[in-house]
């Protein structure tokens, strides 16, 4: 006798226990990768946790809606490696709540953008981007040069990362507040911040940067840790 | 619920069983074709999923028999159109810039390739074609601050302008309002410049005073007629086209507090021939010396 779903139809404990393995499989296969994504980050030298300012400028970059036009990931395709630089790792982003690789590419993807342009340029183009590149799309961020940044909750936020596995360390925390001051005069002693955050890009200021000043500082470290000279595909291998 | 299995008398197909209100429903078999081409792809699935990467397990991955990742693909494909350019490049890499304008069909390589590389990076700052900015040279226009020799680009392009690079083209202006002028001084300074280098109407002015101050305190760098010094990066104002503006306003703002423009340096991202194919482009833009 050819077997036939009246068989399941028939016999409710048949269909309660099939319909249970069905969706377990389904399960497994999504959740067992999960368990062990720590092997899929490659080990690379360089990669830190963003500073204060950097992190608040992340802030600032994902509440404006940044990633709806901006991708943050250089994908294995020759043209995309020939225009933008190294393609993106998995390491590139451990430290990102949530990732900003995205799937909208109106404007140019920014995993590499820090250094590219300089600081003025970077604050000049936010304020009205058509008075540098005039066919450019995108919406003025002038305001965020006239916000001060909400800083208050700084220290908050890093003991949230921690808690979500971004390893700052104690000392990273109880100097979160200098350090986003540090990084926002040029005038300050820069040793400390560039001991804890190596590559950190100090934006113009005296101290009480703006929004403007955070997103900048964030733009400019985009895709400079990881330095590729030393590694190629076989040893980023896992 | 199937109540009876019987044969539509119509069709001479078996129903479900099933009925509704005297509504009886065929039980009509999927078509063959449909059958075998989703038997097809199960067993596609499987192919791919022993020939290509598939499943993360405890300490790793299943690699699959192919061993494919896009990361290798991407590399042979970078190193494909690599080894197709390397003829030219190495050539634009190691000959002079008069050998490779000698040869046409090489300057035609490097002439396209680096107006490639000047779109997606230099143009966002110095504009399509080199027609400048605010703050940023306009290339096209011969506006130079450092030189438009083909070397003084080729330099300017490698190590930058107050960049990171310990080789960095710098100068620094000092800030004449911060106690060094009064200001009806700069006032006067920049009626004469506005007047006697930007070729604005005097208007009755008296600038001799502004030439005054000129002379003892910005011709060393900028020339007593304004000509500018590209050794020190010193503008030339004696030109129509100017970094920060033509209003007289601008020659204040940048007398009491003068704006530095940053270039980065571009050797950390091109490769020396791809510096000297862009260094090209932007020579024959229009303002090349």
């Amino acid at each position: 006798m050819a077997f036939r779903n009246e068989f399941f139809e028939k016999n409710a404990i048949f269909l309660l226990v099939g319909t249970l393995l069905t969706v377990a499989v389904g399960g497994i296969v999504e959740v067992v990768p999960v368990f062990t994504v720590e092997t899929t980050v490659e080990k690379v030298q360089g990669m830190r946790p963003y500073s204060p300012l950097e992190s608040r400028g992340r802030d600032i970059y994902v509440r404006e809606g940044c990633y709806t036009c901006h991708s943050q990931q250089v994908r294995t395709l020759r043209d995309e490696v020939e225009r933008y630089g190294h393609y993106s790792i998995a390491a590139e982003s451990m430290y990102d709540h949530p990732f900003q690789w995205g799937s909208k590419r109106i404007g140019p993807d920014l995993a590499r953008v820090g250094g590219k342009y300089s600081s003025d340029w970077q604050y000049a183009h936010l304020k009205n981007p058509q008075e540098l590149v005039p066919e450019s799309l995108m919406p003025r961020y002038a305001f965020l040069a006239e916000t001060p940044l909400q800083t208050y909750d700084t220290v908050a936020r890093m003991k949230t990362l921690r808690m979500v596995g971004v390893p700052y360390t104690d000392e990273q925390i109880t100097s979160a507040e200098s350090d986003l001051r540090t990084q926002s005069d040029p005038t300050a002693d820069q040793t400390k911040l560039l001991a804890r955050y190596p590559k950190a890009v100090t934006v113009p200021g005296n101290g009480t940067p703006t929004e403007m000043d955070a997103l900048v500082a964030y733009l400019q470290m985009l895709g400079t840790l990881v330095n590729f000279a030393d590694t190629n595909t076989e040893r980023l291998r896992q | 619920m199937p109540t009876k299995i019987e044969k539509d008398s119509v069709t001479g197909r078996e129903t479900t069983g099933h009925e509704w209100d005297g509504l009886k429903e065929l039980n009509t078999p999927l078509p063959k074709w449909w059958l075998y081409v989703f038997y097809l792809t199960i067993a596609t699935s499987v192919l791919q999923f022993v020939l290509y990467p598939s499943f993360s397990y405890g300490p790793g991955y299943l690699h699959g028999v192919l061993g494919y990742t896009t990361r290798q693909e991407v590399d042979q494909d970078v190193a494909k159109i690599v080894a197709k350019r390397k003829a030219d490049m190495d050539k634009i890499g190691t000959l002079s810039f008069a050998q490779i304008k000698a040869d046409p069909k090489l300057l035609e390589v490097a002439l396209v390739d680096g107006k490639q590389v000047f779109a997606s990076n230099c143009q966002p700052c110095h504009g399509a074609g080199g027609g400048g900015n605010p703050g940023y040279p306009a290339l096209a226009a011969g506006a130079w601050i450092w030189g438009g020799t083909l070397d003084a680009i080729q330099k300017t392009v490698t190590y930058g302008v107050r960049s990171d690079d310990p080789n960095a083209r710098t100068s620094a202006m000092p800030a004449f309002g911060a106690g060094l002028l009064t200001q009806p001084q700069i006032q006067a300074v920049a009626d004469y410049v506005w007047v006697t280098f930007y070729g604005n109407k005097a208007d009755g002015r008296d600038v001799s005073e502004g030439a005054k101050v000129f002379n003892a305190n910005c011709a060393v760098c900028h020339g007593v007629k304004g000509e500018g010094n590209k050794l020190m990066g010193a503008p030339r104002l004696a030109s129509q086209v100017h970094l920060y503006g033509n209003t007289r306003e601008a020659i204040m703002a940048q007398v009491m507090g003068p704006k530095m423009g940053v270039m980065p340096a571009w050797n950390t991202r091109l490769d020396p021939a791809t510096i000297k194919a862009v260094t090209l482009y932007v020579h024959s833009l229009g303002g090349g010396e």
